[in-house]
């Protein structure tokens, strides 16, 4: 079966299944929806200060969806074994973590669509004139998020502090994504709007680097 | 890696992404038609001196082994003999950390991508997702393995396991028997040449264990080699072939290919009901 298929396969399981039990979404939806309206009480939300630190709360919030999110992909498998299935499968190791990666892709992706209008209302940012650009950024930061987090997950759900370990190797490597998604968002927002190809750029390299190391080592991250 | 299947070396387990090779044959003929019952030939396995360390522990020393196609095996011990890890070795779920593990099917020797396609195992937990329901859960893994017609393979595969009339409802409302039936019909549904089972008769009732051991027995009829861990007596262990009694890890008895497995089994029941009576 080819790395692709595999991939497809998986990602309907995990949508499938998410969709069924709404644990994760409906948890995670209101969780950052809560942490977005408590920061817009901290500051005046003018034009100008929200320019300033909405990108930075909008990428703090998503990294809690992502943190909310990410903990579960694998812990899922161990209710009863289905990772050791998925294992004995004649498939390319790296297409569970890949399906896994999509999903999460998915479902952060999805959260976020759903907190855009409400940071654009709550924060006074006109988002609709820079939504190609800022949907571009949201899509390369959250590919960085979904890949680093399905795969430290993977590690994580073998160890025994596991809910402690996951943020412990999850923030610093997550935090150039972090500070370079922040950085294009706020170029984005900025009067005039400004797409910096240079955090753009890193993003993409972080995204194809973390792909490509999790593809070569996805076979030893899954192992017992 | 230490595995050994054909050529594959070390690197080629990272980098080889060569689609695996199955063997397609029709399936063997089964009271139902359902894969249940039919095998795409049995698989020989050469263990090479494996062993197995977890940490500063050796769940398996030295282990050597030759088990011809078509034998059914039981592999009895106390709990922590190493009859499980022997099984995962098996999987490819874990890797030895010393010897190797030689597959063939007839003289071919196979690589690990050939050979996964080929294995089904049934194992301590029920390896299915509760939900989903019990034909997504088989339509799922009959896609992973790349069958043919995924929906007809799954109801060919509940039908014997006697789960047809819930096939649409979650696994999460079985009892803990149906749970292990329809990992029996996951196990079954790729019509394996290798059959694992780790303890597969856990939660079954009479009735269940009576048509467990009756499969095993079609199976290995129809050639399929099975590898199973078992303890105490029960149905299933109607079809073995080969006894092997594992303790810390080694080998100590092996009724052998033609030998009698029956002294084995029994001494097997009767020091677990003798430890059993002891607590």
């Amino acid at each position: 079966m080819t790395l692709i298929r595999a991939t497809g396969v998986i990602l309907s399981k995990e949508l499938r299944t998410e969709f069924r039990s709404r644990e994760l979404l409906g948890t995670t939806v209101v969780f950052v929806l809560i942490v977005i309206v408590l920061f817009s009480f901290t500051f005046n939300p003018t034009s100008s200060e929200s320019r300033r630190f909405g990108p930075g709360l909008l990428w703090l919030a998503f990294l809690f969806a992502g943190s909310l999110m990410l903990q579960s992909s694998f812990l899922r498998e161990q209710t009863n074994d289905t990772l050791a299935a998925l294992r004995l499968a004649p498939i390319d190791p790296f297409s569970i973590l890949a399906g896994k990666m999509a999903a999460n892709f998915l479902f952060l992706l999805l959260v976020e669509v759903i907190l855009l209008p409400v940071f654009a209302v709550l924060y006074n940012v006109a988002i609709l004139p820079v939504l190609a650009p800022l949907l571009l950024v949201l899509a390369l930061g959250t590919i960085g998020i979904a890949a680093t987090g399905t795969v430290f997950s993977a590690v994580a759900a073998q160890a025994r502090l596991r809910e402690l370990l996951l943020p412990l190797l999850l923030l610093p490597v997550l935090a150039p994504v972090l500070i370079a998604s922040t950085e294009a968002t706020i170029g984005i927002l900025r009067d005039p709007s400004e797409l910096s190809l240079v955090w753009l750029t890193f993003l993409a390299c972080f995204d194809v680097v973390f792909l490509t190391a999790a593809w070569m080592v996805g076979e030893y991250l899954l192992e017992e | 890696m230490r595995w050994s299947a054909g050529a594959r070396s070390n690197c080629c387990a990272i980098w080889s992404r060569a689609e695996p090779s199955r063997v397609s044959t029709p399936l063997a003929s089964s009271p139902n038609g359902g894969p249940s019952g039919g095998t795409t030939g049995g698989l020989r396995i050469q263990f090479h001196e494996v062993e197995k360390r977890y940490g500063m522990r050796l769940a398996l020393r030295g282990v050597s082994l030759d088990i011809a196609a078509g034998e059914c095996v039981a592999l009895v011990g106390h709990n922590g003999s190493g009859k499980t890890t022997l099984l995962k070795i098996v999987a490819q779920l874990t890797q030895p950390s010393g010897g190797k593990i030689e597959f063939h099917a007839g003289r071919d020797p196979l690589s690990l991508e050939q050979v996964k396609s080929r294995v089904g195992m049934v194992g301590h937990h029920t390896l299915v997702y509760e939900e989903l329901t019990a034909e997504e859960n088989l339509i799922f893994f009959a896609k992973l393995f790349g069958l043919e017609n995924p929906a007809e393979k799954t109801r060919q595969a509940l039908q014997p396991v006697g789960l047809s009339g819930r096939a649409t409802d979650l696994v999460r409302t079985f009892s803990r028997g149906m749970r292990q039936r329809l990992s029996i019909a996951r196990a079954l549904l790729s019509s394996p040449g290798l059959l694992l089972l780790d303890e597969a008769g856990t939660g079954l009732d009479p009735e269940g264990q009576h048509w467990l051991g009756a499969t095993i027995k079609r199976l290995r009829d129809s050639g399929c080699t099975i590898l199973m861990s078992t303890h105490g007596r029960n149905e299933t262990q109607g079809a073995v072939t080969r006894a092997i009694r594992l303790d810390g890890g080694k080998i100590t008895q092996d009724s052998g290919a033609s030998g009698n497995p029956r002294e084995i089994l029994v001494m097997a029941a009767v020091r677990e009901s003798g430890e059993e009576g002891e607590q």
